[in-house]
């Protein structure tokens, strides 16, 4: 096995000896259970159907959210990056807006729109929408004026603009901004259903709070971290590495 | 024909470009010169209409290329869909061929990254020609090469508009190189309003 694969296990291997430890230490498996006992209660919610209903809600609502915050986000971004006009209009927008905790939006939205689906997707988008603009933004400044020039000369149509000059230079500047976007976008979610939605990993979190059941509220969370590492190692990173190719070619 | 009519160019309140006229007739291959900063790289994107704001008419063709001093090629597409995608209707076998008379027989799957500068001018080149321009820009396109390749880059570009008969502006400041391929110089010199044609 080559080192860039032994590394991220020793890496994790660490972080489970270090839990192990702690609850040794803290000998007390209501506050901090091993890992091992973490297996049954697994089991159980897995037979249930409990944990994959459960995850399965939350990643819809991340996907959604997901989906809406990088394409406005993006569009928003871009737009700022490519006219000093826009930028000046919609920077002190963005400020406010990064500025907003993610807590006042989901209360505001809840407020506002109801206890509803859309207001909790609404919430999370509005939350994302900001950092995906700042990132595109950086992105649009970025963009190559000879090439601009080139399609420009060429009369190249818009889509092959788009697809062909445009989205490769912001493809770093979009994997950042999912990258970041996913993980931000997913604690967000269970913040969500946590104070307004009666399904969903956050929810079943905020259960378990209240039960004092700190083993089902780490089965809940690593369930779900797992799933998350999935969607990065399975989708996320590839697309990267498709991406780059030419780079290393 | 290319009919050029600038009445005046500015950038913000500061004059540009004067007011110059001068047309260039098919297969005519005109030089531009002038020294550094005068605006004649200024004067080439107004020709190319990459930038339209200005006070003045210019007519030009529809189907026109371009060859810039840094070869601006699509550096995550290889050398073979640098020319494909430019030109939509192109057939793979011409792409081919454009890459051959350039001296890029087989490198179609390399990307730009993987040639030399050399090789790169060269890409640009060929998708400029692939295209049968009836208008070609070139700005400065043998500037920071290697005596030896400016050389046979300047044999290539000779060649080429000889085969395919473009009106051709081109900027340089080497008065060899427009002696060899030009049919007339032109040069800007500084006017009251900006730069004029000497």
């Amino acid at each position: 096995m080559r080192d860039t694969q032994i590394t991220p296990l020793l890496s994790i291997a660490c972080l489970v000896v270090l839990w192990i430890v702690a609850a040794f230490l803290t000998a007390d498996p209501q506050i901090l259970p091993q890992p091992w006992d973490l297996l049954p209660r697994f089991r159980q919610e897995l037979a249930s159907g409990d944990l994959q209903r459960n995850l399965g809600v939350t990643l819809l609502r991340v996907m959604w959210a997901f989906a809406l915050a990088m394409v406005l986000g993006s569009v928003i971004g871009l737009s700022m990056g490519r006219s000093v006009a826009i930028n000046r209009w919609l920077d002190p927008w963005l400020v406010i807006f990064l500025n907003l905790p993610a807590l006042v939006l989901i209360v505001l939205c809840y407020l506002w729109i109801g206890l509803t689906e859309a207001a909790a997707i609404t919430a999370v988008t509005l939350n994302k929408i900001p950092n995906v603009a700042t990132i595109l933004r950086e992105g649009g400044r970025a963009l190559n004026p000879d090439l601009d020039a080139m399609a420009q000369v060429y009369r190249l149509p818009w889509r092959t603009r788009l697809r062909h000059v445009i989205l490769p230079q912001l493809a770093p500047f979009i994997a950042a901004a999912a990258r970041s976007g996913l993980s931000l976008i997913w604690k967000i979610v269970l913040v969500v259903e946590f104070l307004g939605r009666s399904s969903g990993v956050g929810f079943q979190i905020h259960l378990y709070f209240q039960l004092f059941d700190v083993a089902m509220v780490l089965v809940y969370a690593f369930s779900f971290i797992a799933v998350m590492l999935l969607v990065e190692w399975l989708v996320l990173q590839p697309w990267e590495r498709q991406v780059r190719s030419w780079r290393t070619a | 024909m290319i009919r050029v009519n600038i009445r005046q160019k500015r950038f913000g309140m500061v004059p540009v470009l004067g007011p110059l006229a001068f047309d260039i007739a098919a297969g005519e291959t005109v030089a531009l010169t002038g020294p550094s900063g005068i605006g004649k790289t200024t004067l080439l994107r107004l020709v190319a209409g990459i930038d339209p704001v200005f006070d003045g008419q210019i007519d030009r063709p529809d189907h026109q290329a371009i060859v810039f001093q840094e070869p601006t090629l699509l550096p995550w597409r290889c050398a073979l869909d640098n020319l494909m995608l430019v030109h939509s209707g192109l057939p793979r076998a011409d792409a081919e061929t454009a890459l051959g008379a350039v001296g890029l027989c087989g490198k179609g799957s390399l990307f730009p990254g993987q040639l030399s500068l050399g090789q790169q001018r060269r890409l640009s080149l060929a998708r400029a020609f692939a295209g049968r321009p009836e208008f070609l820009i070139m700005d400065e396109p043998f500037v920071s090469l290697d005596a030896e390749t400016a050389d046979a880059m300047l044999s290539l570009t000779e060649e080429l508009i000889a085969q395919h008969q473009p009106a051709t502006l081109f900027v340089t400041h080497s008065m060899t190189e427009a002696e060899r391929l030009a049919d007339r110089v032109l040069e800007l010199k500084t006017g009251p309003d900006g730069a004029v044609l000497a």
